[in-house]
């Protein structure tokens, strides 16, 4: 057979395994290393929430996909080049991902009878069964050769058999062309301290893997992805979503001076911003993992309270048991900045999935008029950004910001090129500054005329002394169930947060600036929606697109840019929740939606299929 | 420092709790105590944080003349352990009712006890609900009649003791609204105690659940059915200091000195610091008829508390950490260069 290196632009892959094979693991390391090699990238775990779901049936399949490129890279692709499964059942649940000429490799060892039972194929030919029978299959005996491989390291039958997943990555590497030192560095610093003997044979099974791929000859072609050339100069990192928000919070205490407190329960697809804070106690962060969700957001009240930069973070379900001291924090008019990682629901919903399904939660769910900005990062990179910005309104405007991410996002990665802190603005909370006379009371909820916003006085000032709280009152902070009063502070409430537009980007139309058809989106779904457009614009399609980071308060200009087109499409992963918000807000337009509720993301060409129908 | 007197604590809002009402007494206590702990811990006034949940008790905050925070129902203790978590300088006092506390606050109540965080919590308790008119709390007593339960109800109260000692509380009191001295005195022990001090105050509802505490409250009676507890302390108690507590090898009596062969020589001696959470939990589940109630200190060991850990860590791991802005930490663990 002859072999031959192609050179591509654009490779996705999929590791699948049961959920304990260490796809995830496999996945993310094949992804780091293309991104130290200077590709363009973008990661989607795909697992399910049962930890150790039964051994080798289709339920406990879990997925990672890497989408690596010689350009930039938006999105984990709609459908994989290659597909590794690790047994029949990770065949059966991740085939209909596969593209038409793609490459699949399983291990042949798991293909027995009884994998292929447990999995419930009804014949004992999956591939025939699953129709994938014309791809390129590469069924190698994995395990069987990992055996052999490890099989005089001493080691016991079960922990050889942990290190299948680097036999299988350096498969991977070697069709790939990717350099193994990141993973062999990656092995040093994992098992030095604690598992000094877990090094050499992860490394060898990882070689042998390797050097196995080169030398069968079932192996048809490898592939060079060179790094991105475009790309701009500087330092960069792979980040996922939630390691973004956490850094983005860190950097918003430093630049505001307030050390930073968060008050989280664990919940997925959200721990992990809890977990990360967790590590940067250096940097002056306080972590409390409360007793319940009600206690992490009360928590991170007090020490708003306090003067802290506080913080509370938590996914869909989490969010509505903290919905009424939401409320609390918008009658005080505290700043606190809540992160919600949505998933699917309603409910318990789909833990592990993702979704867009909390935006009116987030924007409606509290009893009472009780506006909170909500705002939405577009990447995970961009995390870094949003959860800066979100720290800088709630403190500028004093008031609690909500920061709707995505399962997506959070656990999705790309890579970032690392901005320097002193490209990043100030923030300056609004203090209250100075000595009062003698006799003179400070007025909780006095506000400044141009932004509305009161200033904050923090225990520990002296003669600031004053009280807060969820019962409603005057400006001087007194209690107060006077009927005009109240419609003055509702009214004055509102208008705080309406105000903050003032503070935010305008939007940005990519396109034509007018013309029939506007696209639409917010947060998670950028890169897909992007990629459609690029896709359009190839094809000659006259089609424009602009992108929601901000949703209450919406940009300055955005009636500007609706006028400009005859008709709006509003993309989201929901069923319309954002479609009717604008049509409540702006009811002379007309906006079309288009939503999915699959706890999936996007695929770009059910999007482009989509937009084409608008035309 | 100025000393500070009762006056300076009270703010100038109007009292709006119902005439007779066995807060009012708690209030006074407070605002006469706290100028006797700053005066003992050198505190300035703004140094004062008081948290409420909701119910009658917890409008406290609006008639001290400190920072106050109202919050809402049951979450006051999660409110108060943020607030010294994030400044554990300023010192927390938080005001509670029972059904707030230990019905649906109860969570938040047992793990800060657990967690030890330095506030101090005024529990009120009345075993009624008063804000809400008059249904049975977690207190009320086993078929009490309410207007939820017209009757009687078929559920067993907790003593807030048991619940306190149980979570490995590491300081409990209790004392009677009518008590003004004793409540001044376990507030004073409250606040220099480091740790999460609960005092329950049992308060009379004079409108919903009046003469709650009766058997304990009526001067006729009063010193026979409690016991004042002080550490160091024999556990005399009666009328005519003629009755006490003895450990008969397996549990404690109440008997008379100088009957059944008992003499004071027999009679304990309060250890509120010893360690056994044991003696302490059957002394604040004692209950008549064969029992005193005991009021006081019952409990105040010292341990770590979770506020000093919390700034203890961040001091350690901030020492060897080798991140020390976040410019660095974006450029920790693997990087690359696009040139």
């Amino acid at each position: 057979m002859q072999h031959k290196v192609i050179d591509t632009n654009d490779v996705v892959i999929r590791f699948a395994g049961d959920s304990g094979d260490g796809m995830q693991l496999t996945g993310s390391l094949f992804a780091d290393m293309s991104a130290i090699y200077g590709n363009g990238l973008s990661t989607f775990p795909d697992y399910p929430a049962e930890i150790r779901a039964p051994h080798g049936t289709v339920s406990g399949v879990s997925g990672f996909q890497v989408h690596i490129g010689s350009d930039e890279v938006n999105t984990p692709g709609d459908f994989c080049d290659m597909l590794i499964a690790m047994n029949p059942a990770a065949l059966k649940a991740n085939a209909k991902w596969c593209k038409r000429h793609a490459m699949i490799l399983v291990d042949e060892d798991s293909f027995d009878e009884a994998g292929i039972r447990k999995a419930g194929f009804k014949t004992d030919n999956p591939f025939v069964e699953l129709s994938v029978e014309d791809r390129a299959l590469i069924v190698a005996p994995i395990t069987t050769m990992t055996k052999e491989s490890l099989k005089e390291s001493g080691m016991d039958q079960k922990s050889i058999l942990k290190c299948k997943n680097m036999f299988t990555l350096g498969i991977a590497c070697y069709i790939y062309n990717r350099p193994l030192d990141p993973i062999y560095q990656y092995l040093e610093k994992k098992f030095s301290k604690k598992h000094p003997e877990m090094i050499a044979p992860n490394r060898k099974a990882l070689d042998d893997g390797y050097n196995y791929a080169a030398n069968v000859q079932a192996i048809p072609n490898t592939y060079t992805i060179e790094p991105v050339k475009s790309a701009k100069k500087g330092t960069y990192r792979n980040i996922t979503g939630n390691q973004a928000i956490a850094w983005g919070l860190l950097a918003a205490s430093e630049k505001s001076g307030l050390p930073l407190f968060c008050g989280s329960y664990p919940i997925t697809p959200a721990t992990a911003i809890l977990e990360e804070l967790a590590i940067h106690k250096s940097l002056g962060a306080k972590t409390l993992q409360a007793e319940d969700e009600i206690a992490g957001i009360c928590t991170a009240i007090g020490a708003s309270f306090a003067g802290n930069l506080a913080v509370t973070t938590t996914s869909g379900p989490g969010l509505s048991l903290k919905s009424e001291a939401l409320g609390l924090a918008v009658m005080a008019e505290l700043p606190l900045v809540i992160v919600d990682v949505q998933r699917g629901g309603p409910s318990t919903g789909l833990p592990t999935k993702t979704e867009q399904t909390d935006l009116n939660q987030a924007l409606y769910g509290r009893n009472g008029e009780c506006p909170i900005p909500v705002m939405a990062p577009h990447s995970p990179a961009n995390c870094f950004w949003a959860a800066f910005m979100a720290a800088k309104i709630a403190l500028e405007h004093m008031t609690p910001v909500l920061l709707l991410s995505e399962g997506f996002l959070g656990n999705g990665s790309e890579p970032w090129l690392i901005p320097s802190m002193k490209d990043y603005p100030e923030i300056k909370p609004p203090f209250a500054t100075g000595t009062l006379a003698e006799g003179e009371k400070f007025h909780p909820f006095e506000r400044d005329p141009k932004t509305m916003v009161p200033k904050w006085a923090i225990p520990g000032q002296k003669g600031y002394e004053h009280r807060v709280g969820g019962l409603e009152k005057t400006h001087e902070g007194v209690l107060s169930t006077d009927p005009a009063n109240h419609a003055m502070m509702v009214a004055e409430r509102e208008a705080k947060i309406e105000l903050i537009a003032n503070d935010i980007p305008d939007l940005v139309v990519k396109g034509s600036q007018n013309g029939k058809l506007l696209v639409i989106g917010w947060g998670g779904t950028y890169g897909h929606i992007a990629s459609a457009m690029h896709d359009l614009w190839d094809e000659g399609v006259d089609v424009s697109y602009t992108h929601f980071d901000f949703i209450k308060p919406l940009p300055r200009n955005t009636e500007t840019v609706f006028s400009a087109f005859e008709k709006i499409l509003v993309c989201e992963l929901n069923s319309g929740q954002f479609a009717r918000y604008l049509r409540g807000r702006f009811p002379q337009f007309k906006f079309d939606s288009f939503g999915k509720v699959q706890g999936q993301p996007f695929l770009v060409s059910e999007l482009v299929e989509a937009i084409k129908k608008e035309l | 420092m100025a000393t500070l007197t009762a006056k300076d604590f009270k703010s100038d809002q109007e009292v709006r709790w119902c005439p007779g009402c066995g807060d009012h007494a708690v209030l006074a206590s407070l605002q006469r105590a706290l100028p006797k702990v700053s005066q003992a811990l050198n505190y300035d006034k703004e140094r004062y944080v008081i948290v409420s949940g909701i119910g009658c008790s917890s409008r406290l905050p609006y008639y001290m003349n400190t920072y106050g925070f109202h919050s809402i129902h049951g979450r006051a203790t999660a409110i108060s352990t943020g607030i010294k978590v994030a400044n554990p300088w300023l010192t927390v006092w938080q005001v509670c009712g029972d059904g707030d506390a230990l019905a649906i606050g109860g969570n938040h109540f047992i793990h800060a006890i657990r967690r030890n965080i330095d506030i101090n919590v005024i529990l009120f308790n009345n075993q009624i609900y008063g804000l809400t008119k008059g249904q049975y709390s977690p207190t009320s007593k086993f078929g009490a009649i309410t207007k939820t339960s017209p009757y009687g109800t078929v559920e067993h109260p907790f003593n807030p003791g048991s619940l306190v000692l149980g979570a490995k509380g590491t300081f409990f009191a209790r004392s009677l609204d009518v008590e003004l001295a004793l409540n001044e005195e376990i507030m004073t022990a409250a606040a220099l105690h480091d740790g999460c001090s609960i005092m329950e105050m049992l308060t009379n509802c004079v409108i919903f659940n009046d003469g709650a505490h009766k058997e304990l409250s009526d001067p006729a009676v009063r010193a026979d059915h409690t016991i004042i507890l002080r550490h160091g302390e024999k556990m005399i108690f009666g009328k005519n200091r003629d009755k006490g507590l003895v450990y008969d090898g397996k549990k404690i009596r109440a008997v008379h000195i100088g009957e059944g062969g008992y003499t004071l020589d027999d009679i304990l001696v309060h250890d509120s610091h010893a360690d056994n959470i044991g003696i302490h939990m059957a002394l604040a589940e004692m209950k008549g008829p064969d029992y005193p109630v005991a009021l006081g200190v019952i409990r105040d060991v010292k341990d770590i508390t979770y506020d000093d850990g919390v700034r203890d860590q961040v001091k350690e791991v901030m020492a060897k950490a080798s991140i020390h802005s976040v410019d660095e930490l974006l450029h920790s663990g693997s990087t690359w260069e696009i040139k």
